[in-house]
């Protein structure tokens, strides 16, 4: 699989540029992961990347967008709990954006 | 596709959809490729009940550690069906008895069924897939 | 010798084949599925119980946690880890591994 040097940090990433080993994420390796995604990270982008990586550290998967949807509006409030707004924060797809950020794998169910 | 949800468009008809899990979870892929299928199943908006029986109710122990065999943890992405709308969760009495298991041993709520019962839910269901 | 045993006795035949066939001082090493029969509650449990007579049962550590059954092992079953296990075939002449 490909490696690619992130804050001169060899990191293994998959065929679309997924983080390989979710142990090895630091904010280097999200912030090298949202220009790719071309994503301008914000204090809003940040708080669903983290989000997304307390999601999985106590599920051990990563959402499918109807569920990160769901569950973000329960934490955050119901004006960040919805599509347009997680659209707009990552226009590629909230799931497969802020995980590939996060270091996560791509959800299960997005095919 | 991307990442957007499956949208009911208001034609689809409902099924009843049974997962039958009679696997422990890390002998054999049943256990975890089951899972996944149920979670992407979750995006179609059907009538899905899962059951657990025979070895199967071991997926759902307490206090699973992974670390000695270095596979992932996959015991706690059961906790995660409840945000995915599934919530109908079965164990039969005789594996867990057979198995000296007890409701509290396991990680997620469960109804506990007789054989009888058993019998009359999967006999509703439209499909059955088994693991 | 040494046997072990990987398959849930609840779905295979192979532990009950292993205990009817083992011979006396042997030992005998769940693995795998095969660990949840030398928990306590379990079906298989007499069984484990009345060959304790005959052989020697061990249990592998790494799998009991990973099934959540750590601390449930039968009494007299010993847990041994990897290193253990490894033990045991340097100290066993041969060694058969029931499929």
């Amino acid at each position: 699989m490909p490696m690619v040097n992130i804050a001169g940090k060899e990191v293994e990433v998959d065929e679309e540029g997924y983080l390989v080993d979710l142990s090895q994420w630091n904010e280097d390796i999200a912030k090298y992961m949202a220009v790719e995604e071309k994503v301008d990270l914000t204090e809003n982008h940040w708080e669903v990347v983290n989000f997304l990586r307390e999601y999985y550290a106590e599920y051990q998967i990563a959402p499918a967008v109807r569920v990160l949807t769901k569950a973000i509006g329960k934490k955050l409030g119901p004006e960040k709990g919805n599509n347009k707004y997680l659209y707009e924060l990552f226009p590629y797809g909230p799931a497969k954006q802020a995980c590939k950020i996060a270091g996560l794998p791509k959800p299960t169910g997005c095919i | 596709m991307s990442d957007m949800d499956m949208e009911d468009d208001g034609s689809g008809v409902v099924k009843k959809f049974m997962f039958l899990n009679r696997k422990a979870p890390h002998g054999t892929v049943y256990a975890l490729e089951g899972l996944e299928v149920v979670l992407i199943t979750a995006a179609f908006d059907q009538d899905v009940s899962l059951v657990f029986t025979d070895d199967g109710v071991y997926q759902l122990m307490k206090g699973i550690d992974t670390k000695g065999i270095e596979v992932k943890d996959f015991s706690k992405t059961y906790r995660a069906l409840e945000g995915y709308d599934i919530e109908k969760l079965y164990v039969d009495r005789a594996s867990m008895d057979a198995r000296g298991l007890t409701e509290d041993d396991l990680i997620v709520d469960v109804t506990v069924m007789s054989d009888d019962e058993m019998k009359n839910l999967m006999a509703e269901q439209d499909v059955v897939i088994s693991f | 010798m040494l046997h072990i045993v990987n398959k849930s006795a609840s779905e295979r035949s192979s532990l009950d084949s292993c205990l009817k066939l083992a011979s006396k001082g042997s030992a005998v090493l769940l693995i795998e599925d095969a660990v949840y029969a030398a928990t306590k509650g379990n079906a298989a449990a007499a069984k484990i119980q009345a060959a304790q007579a005959d052989l020697k049962i061990y249990a592998l550590g790494p799998d009991l946690a990973a099934r959540g059954m750590a601390g449930r092992t039968l009494d007299g079953v010993n847990v041994v880890d990897y290193g253990g296990f490894v033990d045991l075939v340097a100290e066993h002449s041969n060694c058969q591994s029931w499929l």
